[in-house]
Formats: C-alpha cells, sequence, structure tokens
C-alpha cells in the first residue's frame, strides 16, 4: 500500500468512530485530538477497528504514534506490507 | 486450594454477559462489535431489567421510566449522550428526544424550577436565596472542573462538600433531593463523585424522553447487538460462576447448562453476583442497599396539560428537611416524586399518565406479601389513594380527570423481576469503581460499578467492556 491508501484506510475509521464529523479537511502534520473531538474511547476504537478490518496490532505502547494523520501514516505502512 | 473438580462444558464464549439490562446490553454491543464470541444470559423474558416494560390493561407501561437524563443536543460528542451514542455507532435522531418542559423542587415554603437551560436554576437561586447565589456558583464551578468519572475517586461525602459553598440548609435540602432520589444507593447523603455525576446529568443536561418510552431505546439495543453478531438467551439465567480456586472459568445456568468463558461480565449487583460463587469461596460480600421504592401509575382520561398544567416532574417535600432514608415503614407519603410523563415537548400518549414514587422498606412489603397476599393488595390500593391525595394538592383546582386504571409495584416486584436483593433500585452502597471483583475474570458493570440510571448504566456497560476485554 502507499502512503495514500493508508492515509485512506486512516481517513474511513476516523469517519466511523467519529460518527457524523467532518473528516474531509484534516491536516496530516496536526494532532487528531486538536481537530476532533477524539478521548481516549475513540482512539482505543481506532485500535479495534484497525485490528478487526486490516488484522493491525497496535499495542498500548505505541498508541502516541497514532497522535497525527502523518505520524498514523509512517507508523502502519510498514505493517500493511 | 479448593473445587478440584473438572468442568465438562457445553458451550465457549470470549465473555458472558450476565443481564440484558442497559449495561449487559451496552457492554454486549462492545463486545460484539469488535468480533469477540459473546453470550448475554438474561433470566427474565424481556430486556431493560430495572428500565423495562410490561402491558396491562391493554396498555403499555414502562417500568421505571420517568425521564432520561443526560440530555445534550444532536452533534454534541463529548457529553456522556454523546459518548454512549459514538461508542454504540447509534445516531441522536435515532432516539427521537423530547426535552422537558420544567420541572420543581417543591418544600413547604420555597419552591425552585429548573428546565434544561441552566440559567433558570440560577434565576431562580438568585431570586429565592439572594445570599447564597455567589457560593451556588463556585459550587458549579467546582463540579465543572470535576473528574467524576475517574475510576479513582474515594468516597467523600458529598453534604460537607456543599456546605463549604451554601449556608441555607433549606437551598441544600432542595438542591440534593432530586440527585438523592435518581441516584443515590447511600442514605440521606451521597459520595461527591456520584454527587458530581447527578447534578451534571440533571442540571447541567437535563431531561428527556425518547418517543414511545424505553421500548424505542430498548429495541434499538438489541437491534444493534443482533447485527453485530451477539447472541442473546433469555428465559436463561445464571445460577452459579464457576470458579476453580485461581479465576473465574464459566457459569452454571438455570437448565443445568456449563458455559465456558474467558471473562465474565456482570450486571446483576454486586452482592447478588457474589452469592453466585460457591460458599467455600467466599473472598468478599456486599451489603445489600437499604432504598428502594413503590411506584403508582394513573392512566386518566383527560390530560394535566388540559388543564394548563405543564410540569414535568414534581420533586414534592412537605417537610423542612428532606428525609432521603428507608422509611421503616411501608413507604413515606411525606415526599414524592410525580412524574407526568404528558408533559415533555411532545407528547405522543394517547390518555393521561400519572407515575408517583414512594420511598418504601422492603421489609414491610416482603412480610405482608408472603403472609397475607389480600392484606398486601389492599395495602397497594390504600398507598394508590394515598399518592392520589398528594397529587391533587399539586394539579390545579379544577383537575377533575376519570382514572381509568391504576397500576402499582413494590419492591418485592421489584425483587421478583430483576433478582435485585432486597428490591433496591440504586444497588448496593459499596460500589467497585473499577468493576474488578476478588476474583479474577469476574467483573461487574451497571448499577454497582457505580454508574446508573439509563445513560449512566449504559455507559457503565460500555467502558467495563472497553476496559476488561477490549483493551486487554
Ligand atoms: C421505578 C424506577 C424508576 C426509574 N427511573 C429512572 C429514570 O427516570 N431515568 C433513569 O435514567 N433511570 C431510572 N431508573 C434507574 C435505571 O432503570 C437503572 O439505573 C438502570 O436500568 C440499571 O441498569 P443495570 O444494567 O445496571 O441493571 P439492571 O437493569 O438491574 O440489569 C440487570 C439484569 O440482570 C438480570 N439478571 C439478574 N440476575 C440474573 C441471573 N442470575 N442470570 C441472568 N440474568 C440476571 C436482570 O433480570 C436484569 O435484566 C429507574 C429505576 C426504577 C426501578
Amino acid at each position: 500500500m502507499d502512503k495514500q491508501e493508508v492515509r485512506q484506510v486512516v481517513l474511513d475509521i476516523i469517519a466511523d468512530v467519529a460518527l457524523d464529523e467532518d473528516v474531509s479537511n484534516l491536516k496530516d502534520d496536526v494532532a487528531l485530538r486538536d481537530q476532533l473531538d477524539l478521548d481516549s474511547m475513540d482512539f482505543l476504537d481506532i485500535v479495534m477497528e484497525l485490528k478487526k478490518r486490516h488484522q493491525i496490532e497496535v499495542p498500548q505502547e505505541d498508541y502516541p504514534q497514532l497522535a497525527s494523520m502523518q505520524s498514523c501514516v509512517e507508523y502502519l505502512r510498514p505493517k500493511f506490507q | 486450594m479448593t473445587s478440584q473438580t473438572t468442568h465438562t462444558f457445553d458451550r465457549e464464549y470470549d465473555t458472558i454477559v450476565i443481564g440484558a439490562g442497559m449495561s449487559g446490553l451496552g457492554a454486549g454491543i462492545r463486545l460484539a462489535m469488535f468480533d469477540k464470541k459473546v453470550l448475554i444470559l438474561e433470566k427474565h423474558s424481556i430486556s431493560g431489567g430495572l428500565n423495562s416494560y410490561y402491558t396491562r390493561f391493554k396498555r403499555p407501561f414502562d417500568v421505571g421510566l420517568h425521564a432520561m437524563t443526560n440530555f445534550s443536543p444532536r452533534g454534541e460528542r463529548k457529553s456522556p449522550l454523546g459518548k454512549l451514542l459514538k461508542q454504540l455507532r447509534i445516531k441522536h435522531e435515532q432516539l427521537n428526544l423530547s426535552e422537558q418542559k420544567h420541572s420543581t423542587i417543591v418544600f413547604p415554603d420555597t419552591k425552585l424550577s429548573f428546565t434544561n437551560e441552566f440559567s433558570i436554576l440560577i434565576e431562580e437561586i438568585a431570586q429565592k436565596f439572594p445570599h447564597e447565589i455567589d457560593g451556588f456558583l463556585k459550587l458549579v464551578d467546582e463540579i465543572k472542573n470535576f473528574n467524576e468519572v475517574s475510576l479513582k475517586n474515594e468516597y467523600q461525602a458529598a453534604k460537607s462538600v456543599v456546605s463549604t459553598y451554601l449556608k441555607s440548609e433549606t437551598l441544600i435540602e432542595m438542591i440534593f433531593c432530586p440527585l438523592l432520589i435518581y441516584g443515590s444507593a447511600w442514605e440521606d447523603d451521597m459520595d461527591f463523585s456520584q454527587f458530581v455525576i447527578m447534578f451534571k446529568s440533571i442540571y447541567l443536561e437535563g431531561f428527556c424522553r425518547p418517543e414511545g418510552g424505553v421500548r424505542t431505546l430498548l429495541n434499538l439495543l438489541l437491534e444493534t447487538y443482533e447485527q453485530r453478531g451477539g447472541e442473546l438467551e433469555f428465559k436463561h439465567g445464571v445460577e452459579k460462576i464457576l470458579y476453580d480456586g485461581k479465576k473465574v472459568i464459566g457459569v452454571q445456568t438455570t437448565k443445568g447448562e456449563k458455559i465456558k468463558a474467558n471473562k465474565v461480565l456482570s450486571s446483576m449487583g454486586a452482592p447478588e453476583t457474589y452469592a453466585r460463587i460457591d460458599e467455600q469461596e467466599k473472598k468478599t460480600s456486599a451489603q445489600t442497599g437499604r432504598m428502594t421504592f413503590t411506584e403508582t401509575i394513573f392512566i386518566t382520561d383527560k390530560k394535566p396539560s388540559d388543564f394548563g398544567f405543564h410540569e414535568t416532574i414534581y420533586f414534592y417535600n412537605n417537610r423542612n428537611k428532606y428525609l432521603y432514608r428507608n422509611p421503616q415503614t411501608y413507604y413515606d407519603d411525606q415526599s414524592a416524586v410525580i412524574c407526568f410523563p404528558n408533559n415533555f415537548q411532545d407528547d405522543d400518549n394517547p390518555e393521561g399518565i400519572i407515575r408517583v414514587t414512594f420511598m418504601a422498606d422492603y421489609t414491610h412489603w416482603k412480610k405482608l406479601l408472603s403472609e397475607d397476599r389480600k392484606a398486601y393488595r389492599e395495602k397497594k390500593k390504600e398507598m394508590g389513594e394515598t399518592a392520589y391525595d398528594v397529587v391533587k394538592k399539586l394539579l390545579p383546582n379544577s383537575w377533575d380527570a376519570k382514572i381509568e386504571c391504576i397500576d402499582t409495584f413494590t419492591p418485592t416486584t421489584i425483587e421478583r423481576y430483576t433478582g435485585h436483593f432486597g428490591g433496591t433500585v440504586y444497588g448496593s452502597p459499596d460500589k467497585s469503581r473499577d468493576g474488578t471483583t476478588p476474583y479474577q475474570n469476574l467483573y461487574l458493570c451497571g448499577t454497582d460499578q457505580g454508574f446508573l440510571g439509563i445513560v449512566g448504566s449504559l455507559l457503565s456497560g460500555i467502558s467495563m467492556a472497553n476496559l476488561h476485554v477490549l483493551s486487554q
């Protein structure tokens, strides 16, 4: 998967987790928390959805890697190979 | 150690949830959503537990629903209601919530009204207790900044905290009245965290009602659970929780089945759960709460609004002090909660409905029921008459509606249908904030984890499933 595809995967998940919030204008280098109303429950959901849809495991100590879209893509891309 | 019996199991699950009340369904949905193999076992023939429904006199009745607390508008996502909808992937509009008109706390010499607009309560207090308004606003600041849902909060008596801000005994009693009767397992006072939860959910957020009553919500939860692939069995209770000396390994059911599970999440209540574990493995106990209630529901041919009466809920107290405690007799007729379900913004009821809740003593009702059924029925009837006298005092003089039918339940009814010891509604005073028990792999959710009411117990189920199963 290229970066754009990984980004789309993450975006789809966030769109589902954040229900009816607008995710079309997310800035990649700004923390997701600062742009969307995401709390720790939502981050758990993002991790659970990654596991459910793509069999990707994110251990708890790696949660900080999911802070922004950019860091998500960098961290997750190798896991999609 | 003990229990060297080897069990042969009939089936196996990741998680067994005991009870299909609000918290059990909330937990079940979260687990099913992330592909856990989950089974909810419910002893009753329908869902809802303390907030279920039934049909009598050819009419639909809700068991517990006066109002859903924690109203927040669509699009609000950080509120308890917003969080729970998001976690369950349910849309706000699916509930068709209708807000209250206004509610009033009625004491012998003073009344305080409030709506879902908090400024109304501030104005009321400024007007009726002018010396207290500064203290009240400071208290509100403390409440807003307090993290009431932290699982680590220690018990702190709420009245002692509140009395550092407010001097008027009457005002303190009035503020506490709705919060105690809508959610305290403790008599006369409550834990400060619980006080903050209730204060926010009632005064800062407010009351609403789903169109169609609790059925709407329950159907939505059941549908969601089913779509996510969760399994649910009615009339199938848990008889024993199986413990192998080190950890909980499954349950034995009322049908004699043994079902294996990695984790068991129980919404039965703390003392009720511990009573299902072998006596010889006993490690802990929890007290049975002393607070329970009766409720009388009147169906009338006219609606209160036909008489210009628009109160949604009356918190009535006929003493200077508010005695939130076991009345040591059948019921306390000097205080009551009176709910007028017709008086939400949208009224979908064809007839008038009035619900009157009294504090009650379980022991009296239990004794009467077991000794003399006829006397029990008589007592219910007498209580209904007393309740209607209270209602008539509060309604306009012109009220002349005819009563079509009356239904009453007592603490023994609650016990029979939900299994709660002593007919308690708010559970045991011994809460397990983080849901853990002394038994590995056994967790509590719902009332005795400490979050209650419809919204609270749903959130409890969700967060216990998140914490103890999904993030493991
Ligand atoms: C009269 C009354 C009025 C209320 N009014 C309101 C209100 O207006 N607004 C509000 O928000 N809340 C109200 N509540 C409170 C609210 O209903 C409860 O706080 C909430 O429903 C508790 O949910 P729970 O999941 O914790 O427990 P429960 O609803 O008690 O769920 C436990 C479930 O477990 C089942 N069970 C028990 N033992 C077993 C067993 N051995 N095996 C299998 N299943 C078992 C029970 O049948 C039950 O379904 C009211 C309650 C009552 C009784």
